[in-house]
C-alpha cells in the first residue's frame, strides 16, 4: 500500500501509528483520526462550495448574456471571498417577534443537512467517508432534514411571506419525495445493494443511465424539486413572495442558505453521477485493459467523479435558468397525476424484467432494459398526446372559434 | 458496523460545528445597533396587519395525508428490491401486487378529487 494507490488509508494508518506511539488508547486514536479525516473532508466541501459560488455566478451571467464577476482577480475568481467577508461583517438582524431559537437553528441545520450528505459521497474507490449499507435511505433522510430547516426558517421568521414559503415547501417536499424514493429503488434493484459504493462498482461495465434512462429523467426532475430550484422554486418565488423562507435573514445566516443550496445542487449532481453514470468508475470496462490501468488510481477517479458531478450540476443550472416557475396546482398535478404513476409503472417493469433477464449475458440484459424504457417513454408520450387532443377538441366544442370575417 | 455509525455521529458533530463557526465570528465582528424600525417585519414597505401564524389552507393537510400513506409504503419496498435476486418469481409478483395496491390507493384519491388544488 502506497500513497498513490490508497491515499486516505495510507495517511490514516500513519496518523494512527503516530497517535498510538504517543501512548493513546487505540479507541481514542481511532476517534481522533476520524475527526481529522472528517474535518479535512468538510473543509474540502466548503472550499468547493466557495468555488461553486463563482461557477454559479459566471454560468448564470453567460445564460443571461452578461459577463458575471470579472473585477476581483483573474476572471473574478476572488469575488466569492469578498462576498464572504461582506456577509460576515454585515449586521445580523433578528425581526421582533421571531421565534429566536428556531430562527437561529434553521440556517445551521440547512447547511448541516448538506454537509452530512458528504459522509457517504465516494470521491474514489477508497476516498470516501463511510460506506453505509443503507446509503440511499440516508440520502432521503438528509434531504428531509434540509426541508425541515426551510420549514423552521419560514415558521420562525414571523413574516407572512416566509410562512407562505414554508407552506409551499411542505407541499413540494410532500409531493416530490415519492417519485424520488421510488426511483432510488431502481439502482437498488439493478445493483442489488443500497450502498453507494456497491452501486458504483456494479456500473463498471455499463451505466445505469443506459439501463434506465427514464429513471434518470425522473430522478433529475424530483431532485430539482427537492432542491427547491426553478422551475420548482415556489418556496422562494422572488416575484410573488420576495424571497420566501429566508426573507428576514441577513448576513452570514443568509449566506448559509445560499451556500447550502449551491452545495446541495452540486451534491445531487454527484448522486446522479453515482446512481446513473458510474460515479468514480464506469469507464465501460476500459480500466481492465493494461494500457488504461491508470484509470484505477484514486486521484484520477476523484477527478472523473468531480467532472461528472459538475456536469450534473450544470444540467441543474441549465434547467434553472431557462425554465419559468410553474404554478403550485400544476406542480402538484404534475407530480401526483404524472410522475407517481409513471415511476410506479417503471418500477414494476424494471423489477419483473430484471428477474427474467438477469440470467442472460450483460449486453442482452442491457438491451432488454433499454428497450423496455423506450417503450414506456413512447407509450407515455402517446397517452399524453391523445389526452391533449381530446382536451382541445372538448374545448372547441364548448366554445367554437369565431369565424374570421 | 459500530465504527460506521461512530463515523456518522462524529460527522454530525463536525457538520453542525462548521456552520456555527462563521456565525460566531460574525457575532463578534459585525455591528449591532438594533432599533424598532430595523427589526420590524419586512412586507415591502407596508406595515404588517394582524397575527402571522394564522390558520392555513386545509389542502396542504390532505396532500400530507396522501403523502404519508405512500411514503410509509414505499419504505416497505426497499427490502423487497434488495433481495430481488434471491426471491422466487412468486415473491416478486407479490411485490408487484403490493405496488398494485398502492396504485389503487392513488386512483381512489384521484377519483375522490383529493389531488385537485382548490
Amino acid at each position: 500500500m502506497s500513497f498513490w494507490n490508497d491515499p486516505i488509508n495510507f495517511l490514516a494508518d500513519w496518523l494512527n501509528g503516530v497517535l498510538t506511539g504517543w501512548g493513546l488508547p487505540a479507541g481514542w486514536a481511532t476517534v481522533l483520526v476520524y475527526l481529522v479525516g472528517i474535518t479535512v473532508l468538510v473543509v474540502f466541501a466548503m472550499v468547493l462550495d466557495i468555488g461553486l459560488v463563482w461557477v454559479e455566478r459566471k454560468v448564470v451571467a453567460r445564460f443571461q448574456d452578461r459577463l458575471g464577476p470579472n473585477r476581483l482577480g483573474p476572471f473574478g475568481l476572488i469575488q466569492p471571498f469578498a462576498d464572504i467577508i461582506k456577509m460576515v461583517i454585515k449586521e445580523d438582524i433578528t425581526p421582533a417577534g421571531a421565534d429566536k431559537v428556531l430562527y437561529n437553528i434553521a440556517p445551521v441545520l440547512s447547511a448541516a443537512s448538506v454537509i452530512m450528505l458528504w459522509a457517504i459521497l465516494p470521491l474514489a474507490a477508497n476516498i470516501y467517508g463511510v460506506d453505509l449499507n443503507v446509503g440511499l435511505l440516508y440520502v432521503v433522510a438528509m434531504g428531509a432534514l434540509g426541508t425541515l430547516a426551510v420549514i423552521m426558517a419560514g415558521w420562525a421568521s414571523n413574516n407572512k411571506y416566509a410562512l407562505l414559503g414554508a407552506f409551499r415547501m411542505v407541499a413540494n417536499m410532500v409531493a416530490y419525495e415519492i417519485p424520488m424514493v421510488i426511483v432510488l429503488l431502481i439502482p437498488t434493484i439493478l445493483a442489488g445493494t443500497m450502498s453507494v459504493i456497491g452501486i458504483t462498482e456494479a456500473q463498471r461495465d455499463i451505466w445505469f443511465a443506459l439501463l434506465s434512462p427514464l429513471g434518470l429523467i425522473i430522478f433529475m426532475i424530483s431532485a430539482i424539486a427537492e432542491l427547491g430550484r426553478s422551475p420548482f422554486d415556489l418556496n422562494e418565488a422572488e416575484s410573488e413572495i420576495v424571497a420566501g423562507f429566508h426573507i428576514e435573514y441577513t448576513g452570514m445566516k443568509f449566506g448559509w442558505f445560499y451556500a447550502g443550496e449551491l452545495l446541495h445542487a452540486f451534491t445531487f449532481g454527484g448522486f446522479a453521477a453515482i446512481l446513473f453514470f458510474g460515479g468514480y468508475a464506469g469507464f465501460f470496462g476500459l480500466e481492465k485493459l493494461p494500457a488504461f490501468a491508470w484509470l484505477n488510481l484514486p486521484l484520477v477517479q476523484a477527478f472523473f467523479f468531480i467532472l461528472k458531478a459538475m456536469l450534473g450540476y450544470w444540467v441543474i443550472m441549465w434547467v434553472k435558468y431557462s425554465m419559468p416557475r410553474i404554478r403550485i396546482d400544476h406542480m402538484l398535478a404534475f407530480n401526483w397525476k404524472f410522475l407517481v404513476p409513471l415511476s410506479l409503472i417503471l418500477l414494476a417493469a424494471t423489477a419483473i424484467l430484471h428477474k427474467i433477464l438477469v440470467v442472460l449475458p450483460t449486453w442482452q440484459y442491457a438491451l432488454g432494459m433499454f428497450v423496455a424504457n423506450i417503450v414506456i417513454i413512447t407509450a407515455t408520450i402517446e397517452i399524453l398526446r391523445s389526452y391533449g387532443r381530446r382536451q382541445r377538441l372538448a374545448e372547441q366544442r364548448l366554445s367554437p372559434q369565431p369565424v374570421e370575417n | 458496523m459500530q465504527n460506521e455509525w461512530l463515523y456518522v455521529g462524529l460527522f454530525l458533530i463536525i457538520g453542525i460545528v462548521v456552520p456555527i463557526v462563521p456565525l460566531l465570528i460574525a457575532r463578534f465582528i459585525s455591528p449591532r445597533k438594533p432599533n424598532p424600525i430595523k427589526q420590524s417585519t419586512y412586507e415591502c414597505g407596508i406595515e404588517t396587519v394582524g397575527d402571522t401564524w394564522v390558520q392555513f389552507k386545509a389542502q396542504y393537510y390532505i396532500f400530507a395525508l396522501v403523502f404519508l400513506v405512500f411514503d410509509v409504503e414505499t419504505v416497505f419496498l426497499f427490502p423487497w428490491a434488495l433481495s430481488l435476486n434471491l426471491l422466487p418469481l412468486f415473491a416478486v409478483l407479490e411485490g408487484l401486487l403490493f405496488i398494485g395496491i398502492l396504485v389503487v390507493g392513488l386512483v381512489y384519491a384521484w377519483r375522490k378529487g383529493m389531488l385537485e388544488w382548490v
